[in-house]
């Protein structure tokens, strides 16, 4: 059973559906009780840094998740904003991350005359595997995703990266860290690849 | 690399799917659920949805209705219409849309942006101008309400303005060229363009994919978004949903200005 952890931000009913038409068994968490039975987790997310951090914070459900994730393993994928509360700090609040993952979010630099780059990265990009992966089992090396974000993840071990995407620079749009995955731009929203890409994930062993 | 993004723009009138003509001539071609589930399978980049009655009728968003729409979509969803506090922007994210197109309450509640960008972020934040040609000049007016009210303010001063503001995106809207299927106005594009660095999405007069083709082989990274050319097939205009194939979309993308205006969908 997948729990898409609802805390007030993201695209819930985008993964919810897909689940469903793909027969995955799937649930949305909104309180800890709904947490029995969750084998694996989905943390989504759309929005600034810290106005994410805040409504986990306040969700009530962050202690069991954190206990779920850090000390039963059970596997969960951050989505944009839910891929960068993983790391440490970003460069968009003040607030601390999660800190499961050793890194931290900056702002993509992009220079002020340069129209055909602007912020924020919004579209169809390339995502190029580094790295084999069974989260990207019977994707083309080099499918287009579908970005929407202004801040990127600087990884400390960039031994994490299992795919990066290239816009003004290469930065790192997949990462899995054991049982902790996060991707940067929106499965959820990228038709036949992202529905693969989540299918992926809820296969995992 | 990141590639344009090639967008159809609904506009909801009554609970339906409406095309008009400069921005009047309301005609009905559908039922909105039916259009998403058909532009699920063509894949589409993007889909933008205004409603056209929500401000007007003062009546704010219809939640159940963009909840049905934003759990049928699978590619990004961009709404607007009757959005007036960053409450009524939250919720409207929280049933899966993506972006929050705002136009009426730019002017009428200017920390708005700020506000939406802060709490949203910007890259959930568009800003939709509906601009039309001022008469003998070479000026444009911005109007709200579905052209029928003309604002205060003039485009070179408020379009940096809003990126300042903390916009994510722009969709630029041409009121003259609504519905005309005559070509994208150009020259409009080409001014507002050098106005700003935010991603910029044009919409009115699509026609043809040349239309669109040359308007990508000019700018190389932009939205362009249409209406008629996406709901409407062939010379009556009988309503066919319809969208480039992937084969077509790189054609677009990759081949020379010989694209010639007769190239159909």
């Amino acid at each position: 059973m997948i729990g898409i952890l609802d805390y007030g931000l993201g695209n819930i009913l985008a993964f919810k559906n897909i689940y469903k038409k793909l027969n995955v068994p799937a649930k949305i968490i909104t309180e800890v009780s709904d947490l029995d039975g969750v084998t694996k987790l989905i943390l989504p997310g759309v929005g600034a840094f810290d106005h994410a951090m805040t409504l986990f914070n306040n969700s009530g459900l962050r202690e069991k998740v954190e206990k779920l994730v850090l000390d039963q393993h059970v596997p969960i994928l951050g989505i944009c904003v839910g891929l960068q509360i993983l790391f440490l700090s970003s460069e968009e609040g003040e607030m601390p991350g999660l800190g499961w993952l050793e890194g931290h979010v900056k702002k993509i630099l992009v220079a002020k005359d340069q129209q055909f780059q602007a912020l924020p990265h919004m579209g169809w990009n390339s995502v190029v595997q580094v790295k084999e992966n069974p989260i990207f089992n019977d994707i083309s090396q080099g499918s287009p995703f579908y970005f929407l974000h202004s801040y990127y993840v600087v990884v400390e071990d960039s031994t994490l990266i299992v795919a990066t995407a290239d816009y003004t620079d290469s930065f790192a749009c997949v990462v899995n860290d054991k049982n902790i995955y996060g991707v940067q731009c929106h499965p959820e929203k990228s038709h036949d690849v992202g529905i693969q890409f989540l299918k992926n994930f809820a296969g995992l062993g | 690399m990141l590639q344009s993004r090639i967008i159809p723009c609904l506009l909801i009138h009554n609970n339906g799917l409406v095309k008009t003509v400069k921005f009047s001539a309301r005609k009905y071609v559908g039922d909105p659920l039916n259009a998403v589930k058909i532009f699920n399978e063509k894949k589409v980049d993007e889909l933008i949805v205004l409603d056209i009655d929500a401000t007007v009728k003062g009546e704010g968003p219809n939640y159940k209705l963009i909840k049905n729409i934003a759990a049928e979509c699978r590619m990004p969803l961009c709404y607007g219409g009757g959005v007036r506090t960053v409450e009524d922007a939250k919720k409207i994210l929280q049933l899966g849309v993506e972006k929050i197109a705002i136009s009426a309450a730019l002017i009428a509640s200017p920390g708005l942006v700020t506000e939406l960008a802060n709490q949203l972020g910007s890259q959930s934040v568009v800003a939709v101008l509906d601009v039309k040609k001022r008469f003998l000049s070479n000026k444009y007016d911005i109007y709200t309400r579905n052209g029928t009210k003309k604002m205060d303010v003039e485009l070179e001063s408020l379009i940096p303005k809003l990126e300042d503001l903390g916009i994510g995106e722009l969709v630029l809207n041409s009121i003259d060229k609504d519905g005309t299927m005559l070509g994208y106005d150009r020259t409009l594009i080409s001014k507002v363009r050098k106005m700003t660095t935010v991603p910029l999405t044009v919409l009115g007069g699509a026609g043809t994919l040349g239309d669109i083709s040359s308007i990508i082989k000019e700018y190389r990274v932009i939205g362009v978004a249409a209406g008629s050319l996406f709901v409407f097939k062939g010379k009556f205009k009988a309503v066919l949903i319809n969208y480039p194939s992937d084969v077509q979309k790189i054609n677009m993308i990759n081949s020379s200005n010989e694209m010639s205006e007769d190239v159909h969908v």
